[in-house]
């Protein structure tokens, strides 16, 4: 076995979520030397590349494909570059991170392979076989909200009306009819039968990177070019990167904050969720939003929190005004401590929170910004 | 130009599912079937572009059994022009899917081809990005907004990434995924439901298209996640912060 990562770099550094899909690689079989992959331009490539050399005792070997074509993560140029690496490496298994940039990178090269790919793996259960994500998928009537989980059809939610509905389900082979309403999704277990390699996506907050002693690393890992010669040329170039619109607002990254402070739709206008944002502040936290205050404009989509957005498992998430969807829910319950403040004590939230209160947020977050403690 | 859309046939939200006495399966008969939201999404996305006159027309194309015929009757209802139905007696797995889709498109040859990212049933997320490789054309995902440039062949779109927004610009013709910020669905009027029954559909089987159907992955089991338990119920924010600092510490 020979496994090949898909890694992310920015200013000079691996992206942490690309480390867990080495625990992730680590995790499929004793025998398994890692090559990591790395592409883009430019001297903050060869940087990550010598940083990613040694983060991993794991790793073997860091492959860098140094060219313009990477300079931005296109799929087309992307998903060549892993064809020619298979193709000369001949790895057992291809993996990457469940990020927009896997989904849209892994399944492409995959297709090029002739192979099928399996999306948000959880949990390895050997070389072969994966637990894959709790699937379902948010979707909007306009005269309803709810969750629906594909494969076993289960849907769950709330009309405006507040009455719930009530989940459903088809095509499970073996499930009770006695399923949780709240926090009820599934997890499907595949098999892969084809050919190498075996194509991964993997949720990061599912593989934690353990704190890496540096002592264990021994000289680290060879770093080699790969010849991009013969890489195929079609369909590059067809693709062009115009901007990415984010906002830097100095607060800490959603995906890897230790406290999320998040707001939903009960927040009711953009200018009242920036009581998020100051309480956010206060806690050196990273702000969250449900997808119903993002689809009302409140937040940019970057700061959603859920099945559809991002998956968070913080040391403390604090939900405000959130009824606690179970596509919100499937982004956030692996969090350590979950607070939920919300007028409606039966709201799902509540459910998986350590700590409920039931109240007005437009009283319980200025009386919080006033009684907590000054972070830093 | 032509726009090519694939739509997916999935049990409706609204139908309410008995599981089989002997656990082998659900009941599926008289289960009321409806269009993928994300495939509505796509449809909608290129009628909108038909309308705007940057497209003359839309075909949409379904594949599974015999009754999938339904669901592209709604597509036709929506104001697609016709429909193509590849007839598969079982689940395809997305690869399959993407080579059916390729041989469809050499012989229709659209300028454009939108999918959902993703259809709600199995969740995989892979079916456009599998199509754009296997022919060679360029590929916008989770698109939250598309704006064609018909005498520069190109479409610029706005994809929902976990940066942010990001704008890509692609060269015609391309693949398309939507996300559900794209636009709001249009409902058929029951007008264009009677219209729909004339509208043409083309039958064909994968064995015609000469596409081999495998799938190389097996479902082993789907089990039910560890559960959270409910915490406690506080009753004022003082309480709040001496459990965050003294119980939980993480404050």
């Amino acid at each position: 076995a020979s496994t090949l990562v898909l890694a992310e770099h920015e200013g000079g550094s691996i992206k942490a979520q690309s480390l867990s899909a080495v625990v992730a690689a680590n995790s499929l079989s004793q025998d398994n030397p890692i090559s990591l992959l790395l592409a883009g331009s430019g001297s903050s490539l060869h940087q990550a590349a010598e940083k990613a050399a040694t983060c991993h005792p794991s790793i073997s070997q860091v492959l860098v494909a140094d060219s313009e074509k990477f300079a931005y993560p296109l799929a087309e140029p992307w998903a060549k570059l892993i064809q020619l690496v298979q193709l000369k490496g001949d790895y057992s298994h291809v993996i990457a991170t469940s990020d927009s940039f896997g989904k849209n990178i892994l399944p492409r090269a995959a297709a090029l392979l002739d192979v099928s790919p399996v999306t948000d793996v959880v949990d390895i259960n050997g070389p072969r076989q994966f637990i894959s994500s709790p699937l379902q998928v948010e979707y909007y009537t306009p005269h309803a909200h709810f969750s629906y989980i594909p494969d076993t059809g289960i849907r769950y939610g709330y009309q405006e009306n507040g009455q719930a509905l009530h989940q459903k389900y088809f095509g499970v082979r073996s499930m009770s009819t006695n399923w949780p309403i709240y926090a009820g999704n599934a997890l499907c277990t595949v098999r892969y039968t084809g050919a190498n390699p075996c194509m991964l996506t993997v949720r990061s907050t599912s593989f934690p990177v353990p704190p890496i002693s540096v002592d264990s690393k021994s000289g680290g890992a060879s770093i080699s070019e790969v010849d991009l010669s013969t890489l195929d040329e079609d369909s590059v170039g067809k693709s062009r990167f115009m901007k990415l619109s984010s906002q830097d607002t100095g607060r800490p990254d959603l995906g890897s904050a230790k406290i999320v402070v998040t707001g939903g739709r009960a927040l009711k206008s953009a200018e009242n969720f920036k009581m998020i944002e100051k309480l956010a502040e206060k806690l050196g936290a990273a702000v969250g939003a449900t997808r119903a205050a993002v689809d009302a404009g409140f937040v940019p989509n970057d700061l959603q929190v859920g099945q559809t957005g991002k998956i968070v498992a913080p040391e403390l998430y604090m939900a405000f005004g959130v009824s606690g969807a179970i596509q919100h829910l499937a982004g956030m319950k692996d969090s350590k401590i979950i607070v939920a403040v919300n007028k409606d004590s039966d709201a799902p939230i509540f459910q998986v929170a350590d700590y409920g209160l039931v109240g007005d947020l437009f009283e319980v977050i200025p009386e919080l910004l006033e009684k907590l403690p000054e972070k830093k | 130009m032509k726009i090519m859309v694939a739509v997916k046939r999935v049990v409706d939200y609204a139908v309410k599912i008995r599981i089989k006495p002997d656990k082998s399966g659900v009941e599926t008969q008289n289960v009321k079937m409806s269009m993928n939201p994300f495939c509505e999404i796509a449809l909608e996305e290129a009628l909108k572009i038909k309308e705007s006159g940057l497209a003359k027309e839309v075909v949409a194309v379904t594949m599974g059994p015999s009754n999938c015929v339904d669901t592209l009757r709604t597509g036709l209802a929506m104001g697609a022009d016709r429909g193509i139905h590849v007839e598969a007696a079982r689940d395809l797995v997305p690869l399959s899917v993407a080579k059916v889709l390729k041989k469809l498109v050499e012989v229709e040859n659209p300028g454009l081809l939108i999918l959902g990212n993703r259809a709600i049933d199995d969740d995989c997320n892979q079916t456009g990005q599998m199509i754009a490789a296997l022919l060679g054309w360029p590929q916008g995902t989770f698109a939250s907004k598309v704006v064609l440039d018909k005498e520069k062949q190109v479409a610029t779109v706005d994809r929902e990434v976990d940066g942010g927004l990001e704008t890509l610009c692609l060269d015609l013709p391309a693949v398309i995924t939507t996300d559900l910020r794209l636009n709001q669905p249009r409902y058929a009027t029951l007008p264009n439901i009677m219209k729909a029954k004339s509208k043409p559909i083309k039958k064909y089987t994968p064995e015609e298209l000469n596409v081999e159907i495998k799938s190389d992955l097996e479902v082993v089991q789907v089990t039910e996640p560890p559960k959270r338990k409910a915490g406690v119920i506080l009753s004022s924010v003082d309480e709040l912060i001496d459990k965050l600092k003294n119980e939980a510490h993480v404050i």
